[in-house]
């Protein structure tokens, strides 16, 4: 088990690639989860059950099942059904709903975290429910779960790696496809499991970053009984 | 009704601002109001007082449909309050409320706090609605604190930018729910002369209160609730001095005793 310095720069072009598919797959898949999850969070806060139901259900779906099995069934059992997708595509889709199912339970909490005092100075100024949730609730959910969706964030990136099963070469199945034909295993995955942390230990010092751009803590109740 | 024995010499019409009759209201079975009369009209100052649990603050939520109610009806300024979402819009926009913590939004500036409903609601343009707001801003004392944020305020401050930011919607009618409970001692008088201000300049006004000093200086009338139910009604003289009612004198005299 010797670790050369000439298999490192040898593995490594093939290995960035991988990692840059890996990056992509994330940041599309973080951007369309907060999008979707923002929108199941908001349509599970209605008061009407025939609307809320749908989004339940998929919610429920989700999160009963494993993501390994969700991107084999958009990758091998959508097609059965006239929707092909490349393997890219159908790993940002899984990643996508599967992540948009979990961050709508975080942002709904976030909505319930806000006190009912600010939904009710907002309707009584004559603001209507729609602005009320835009302006005023959903800024402040979003500011309170920032810990939590960054979490999530980190958690995609890891979980991306599974779309290797569908022979997405993103970083590890470069690492794997690497390992297999040099027999390196040792190097290759050790190199592979230093770039995944050189991506999310930053991520994770951003994320405390943007906690406290927001302020996070201090958007607490007005009315504080130890800060008077 | 139409008596006013303090200072404040504002004229009341005889337009009603606010018609609540037969007004009952159940949590479950609970029944926390039980069949109020009650009307307010243009100019005039009401208190409302009770014991805790009497549905003073249930009364009042139930006119900006901040509650909902089972029986009976609410008329304000002509408009009936029922599940019509336009009525409730436009009731909405001509009530102000005044909340005993406050209710400011942590998110956005003071002043922020003030534009936002007006350029909503009534589309005011961002340089109008500013315009509005610092002269609202002003008159509670407080327009050099307008970029900062609800938290860097103390509550006397924050309780003032909460009552410019209802007034910025120039309603005709304004609610306040205990709006000194939640303050320091020293912070009240702030806010109370405000308030009086406001009166001064005809603003009708409902504030549920155990301000009974405040009370006495600028109500037109006062109300004393209990179970649910409006046991006496006078003006404020009367009402203090020589309460006819037997629960009425009981809470007085433990409300006034310190």
């Amino acid at each position: 088990m010797d670790f050369s310095v000439s298999d490192t720069i040898e593995f490594m072009p093939r290995l960035l690639w991988g990692a840059l598919t890996t990056i992509e797959i994330t940041l599309l898949s973080i951007v369309l989860a907060m999008a979707l999850g923002l929108l199941l969070a908001v349509v599970r806060s209605s008061s009407s059950k025939m609307v809320t139901l749908p989004a339940t259900i998929f919610v429920d779906l989700i999160r009963g099942t494993p993501l390994l099995l969700q991107i084999f069934y958009i990758y091998y059992v959508l097609p059965l059904a006239g929707v092909t997708l490349d393997a890219f595509t159908a790993g940002v889709i899984a990643l996508s709903m599967n992540y948009a199912a979990y961050l709508s339970e975080v942002f709904r909490s976030g909505i319930v975290a806000v006190p009912a005092g600010q939904r009710e100075a907002a309707w009584s100024l004559g603001i209507p429910a729609r602005e009320t949730m835009t302006r005023v609730v959903l800024p402040q959910a979003v500011r309170l779960v920032i810990p939590s969706v960054g979490n999530y964030f980190v958690s995609l990136f890891k979980d991306s790696a599974l779309v290797s099963v569908i022979a997405l070469t993103e970083l590890m199945r470069a690492g794997q496809l690497l390992a297999s034909s040099t027999f390196k295993h040792f190097e290759i995955f050790t190199i592979v499991a230093l770039i995944y942390l050189a991506i999310s230990y930053p991520a994770t010092w951003l994320v405390r970053w943007v906690e406290r751009y927001f302020k996070i803590g201090k958007l607490k109740d007005p009315v504080d009984p130890v800060r008077h | 009704m139409i008596m006013i024995s303090n200072d404040l010499s504002a004229p009341i019409s005889k337009r009603e601002i606010v018609d609540i009759r037969e007004l009952s209201k159940f949590y479950g079975t609970y029944e926390v109001l039980k069949k109020v009369n009650f009307t307010v009209r243009a100019g005039e100052r009401v208190v409302i007082c009770g014991p805790s649990g009497s549905g003073k603050s249930t009364l009042i939520r139930c006119i900006n449909r901040l509650e909902k109610f089972q029986s009976g009806n609410i008329v304000v300024d002509g408009v009936p309050l029922d599940d019509n979402p336009d009525n409730v819009d436009t009731i909405r926009r001509e009530v102000g409320m005044v909340f005993q913590s406050f209710n400011l939004f942590p998110h956005l500036t003071v002043l922020e706090n003030c534009t936002l409903a007006p350029m909503i609601t009534r589309k005011l343009s961002q340089s109008a609605a500013e315009k509005l707001a610092f002269e609202l801003l002003d008159r509670v004392q407080i327009a050099n604190q307008a970029k900062k944020y609800p938290m860097h305020l103390s509550g006397g401050q924050q309780q003032r930018v909460a009552i410019a930011r209802a007034l910025c919607m120039k309603p005709r009618l304004m609610l306040f729910d205990e709006p000194t409970s939640a303050l320091d001692p020293e912070m009240v008088t702030e806010v109370l002369d405000v308030i009086v201000d406001l009166a001064k300049e005809g603003m009708t006004m409902i504030c549920v209160t155990h301000e009974m000093g405040f009370a006495r200086r600028v109500a037109s009338r006062v109300a004393f609730i209990s179970e649910g139910k409006i046991l006496e009604e006078a003006d404020p003289d009367t009402f203090f001095d020589s309460p006819k009612h037997e629960r009425t004198k009981s809470f007085l005299s433990r409300i006034l005793s310190h």
